[in-house]
């Protein structure tokens, strides 16, 4: 299985590689990808360094471009494709069935994976894919089981590829509208889930609040660990109870299940978080290298080290992680 | 004059609920109506053959029937469920993700797209159209700006898909593989009891200072408020959107159908307020601003 590593900036990229990433993916500087950050991700110059890097070193770099173009951007998502093809990415995310079919038609010895926000749950799905676009790759969204990744595996007619760690969205992505709801962004739209700029923190008497568009999100006591304000993550009241109603923060972590994900044929295990640190990325590319690695060497005998759970556990959101939706009881 | 449509029902409603909603829908001057379940796997108080006899029996009454499937797909039973609704020729299927194109379009048989299809542009209309797209619904998170372009756009290509708005009712905004409803509950999801009944028009989550966020209604979450866009009708009109859709609800959904059917024909102020279930109203998509938001009031 191959290990799909985030580079939301040049250093990133370079450290991915450096611990064994085997392939990186990068967006450009803009919201035609997913992960819309101020001052993250790319310009031609940065991206054409990354990739020269990676190509030297063996690894290969994969071009993110899976927000939804509108009719006034479509230009703009496409000279996306163009610049990524220009550039000799080895293989390009997509999730726009309008931009699926451009870059089928324009550049078919470029590979098309498609990207989680393609919302493809089913083999039937990644079937209208593969017939109209000739996808290569896709990767799941993380709301199946592993017993339901498996009947998708069964029948795939496409390379498969899985969330491994990392922020745990809990929706079907590719259409949730939760984030334009209550901003006026979506990661379909803008590339953006509870974007930074509708963010604000406030000391209050009773704790410190997280608002979303001035919607109260979390309100944090003493001695809690406060979050950024995902807006499923919050804590909100339902028929007099208040909690977690839609979702803990908590992060996905696969560890656990790497021998049944290649038992499955699955062919790449992707980290999710474009937006993290350099630092970060080499922990978790490190951790997930070794993991692979002896997965590798000791099919039968594979066993998680403490070691790796305790550098994942302190990555995570809230410190902890969950199996989400591979795990039946997590539903 | 533009036509007027019945989503189907993204509530659980018990079996003689949805007999009776039906019975009187009949009698409404709603031009379509959608049929089936649209959200969960779970919710089988109709059957297959039950769904079927329901769509006859419309059909009969003069309206136009179309067989609605399920947003998220996750399983082999799933798939069997599709597949029973796409194995007919009697009617039209609106496809509520890219599992239910394949199948309708393996088996030749036209359909449309219902508002979770991620349709942005006019590039991705014209691979449907290619493939047998009869119409289409505009994605509840977009605005009247992005529809004039893509009404434009497909006369540019001179492609008749009629568009369809969602233009009244709780948003459908989010499908997950976890069930708030049964989280509420403290039940496993496989394991629900099937409480989503008790809750004919979802669960209302608040924040912390008793803002109507959104509606839990079992796997999706739906806006806290409702849409209503009953105001903007005759701009709606003039860009050529061909069905207006209404979202049932099961209380005074008679007198939704009969203003928003007024309004069309130029019979009724636009400004009559409209007063039902309590929730707050918006309008923000519509204006390319957060959903939530109730622009011109």
């Amino acid at each position: 299985m191959e290990l799909v590593c985030p580079a939301g900036s040049l250093p990133a990229l370079k450290t991915a590689v450096d611990n064994g990433a085997d392939a990186v993916y990068f967006g450009f500087r803009d919201s035609t990808n997913a992960r819309q950050f101020a001052g993250l991700n790319f310009n031609d110059k940065r991206a054409g360094e990354g990739i020269e890097y990676a190509h030297s070193k063996g690894s290969r770099v994969f071009c993110a471009i899976n927000t939804y173009p509108q009719p006034d951007g479509w230009e703009q998502w496409k000279g996306a494709v163009d610049r990524a093809a220009s550039l000799g990415v080895d293989a390009i995310i997509l999730a726009d069935m309008g931009l699926l079919d451009y870059a089928a038609n324009k550049y078919p010895h470029i590979p098309r994976h498609l990207s989680v926000q393609g919302s493809a749950t089913s083999y039937e799905a990644l079937s209208f894919y593969k017939d109209n676009f000739d996808i290569r790759r896709a990767v799941l969204p993380r709301v199946l089981s592993l017993d339901q990744v498996r009947g998708v595996a069964k029948h795939s007619p496409v390379e498969l590829e899985v969330f491994a760690f990392g922020s745990l969205c809990i929706m079907a992505e590719g259409r949730c509208y939760l984030s334009s709801y209550l901003t006026d962004e979506s990661p379909n739209t803008r590339g953006a889930c509870s974007p930074a700029k509708a963010v604000r923190w406030q000391e209050t008497p009773q704790g410190l609040e997280s608002r979303l568009n001035d919607v109260l999100i979390d309100r944090y006591g003493p001695g809690e660990s406060a979050g950024y304000p995902t807006l499923c993550k919050g804590r909100f009241e339902v028929e007099g109870s208040v909690y977690h109603a839609i979702e803990e923060p908590v992060s996905l972590s696969t560890l656990d299940m790497l021998p049944n994900l290649k038992e499955l044929g699955i062919s790449a295990v992707k980290i999710e978080g474009r937006q993290r640190s350099p630092a970060y990325i080499a922990d978790v590319a490190r951790t997930w290298r070794h993991a692979l690695d002896n997965l590798e060497a000791r099919p039968d005998d594979y066993k998680v080290d403490p070691a790796w759970r305790n550098i994942l556990s302190g990555l995570s959101e809230g410190g902890l992680t969950t199996l989400g939706a591979y795990h039946r009881k997590w539903k | 004059m533009m036509k007027l449509s019945l989503g189907p029902i993204l509530w659980f409603w018990s079996k003689q609920s949805v007999f009776d909603f039906y019975g009187k829908a009949a009698e409404w001057p709603v031009d379509t109506i959608y049929l089936g379940e649209a959200v969960c796997s779970r919710r089988r108080e109709l059957k297959p053959d039950d769904w079927f006899d329901l769509a006859r029996d419309l059909k009969a009454c003069g309206k136009d029937v179309v067989l609605s499937t399920q947003t998220l797909i996750e399983s082999e039973a799933d798939l069997r469920r599709l597949r029973r609704i796409c194995d007919q020729n009697e009617f039209v299927v609106e496809a509520n993700d890219q599992s239910a194109l394949q199948v309708a379009i393996q088996n030749g048989i036209p359909f449309v797209t219902g508002p979770s299809m991620n349709i942005y542009n006019v590039a991705t209309l014209k691979v449907l159209a290619k493939q047998g797209l009869k119409g289409w619904n505009l994605p509840v998170e977009l605005g009247k700006e992005t529809l004039n372009q893509l009404i434009e756009g497909l006369k540019a290509e001179s492609l008749d898909l009629p568009a369809e708005v969602f233009a009244w009712g709780f948003l459908p905004l989010a499908w997950s593989s976890r069930c708030f409803t049964a989280r509420h509950y403290n039940l496993p999801k496989d394991n629900c009891e099937f409480r989503c009944i008790e809750h004919p028009d979802g669960m209302e989550l608040r924040s912390r200072e008793s803002q109507e966020l959104f509606r839990l209604n079992g796997i999706s979450t739906l806006s806290g408020s409702r849409y209503d866009l009953m105001h903007e009708l005759p701009e709606m009109e003039r860009m050529g959107v061909s069905t207006v859709r209404l979202s049932p609800e099961h209380q005074g959904m008679d007198a939704v159908v009969q203003r928003f059917d007024q309004v069309r024909r130029g019979e009724a102020p636009a400004t009559d307020p409209l007063q039902l279930v309590e929730a707050p109203p918006c309008n923000g998509y519509w204006y390319g601003k957060p959903g939530m938001d109730l622009v011109g009031s």
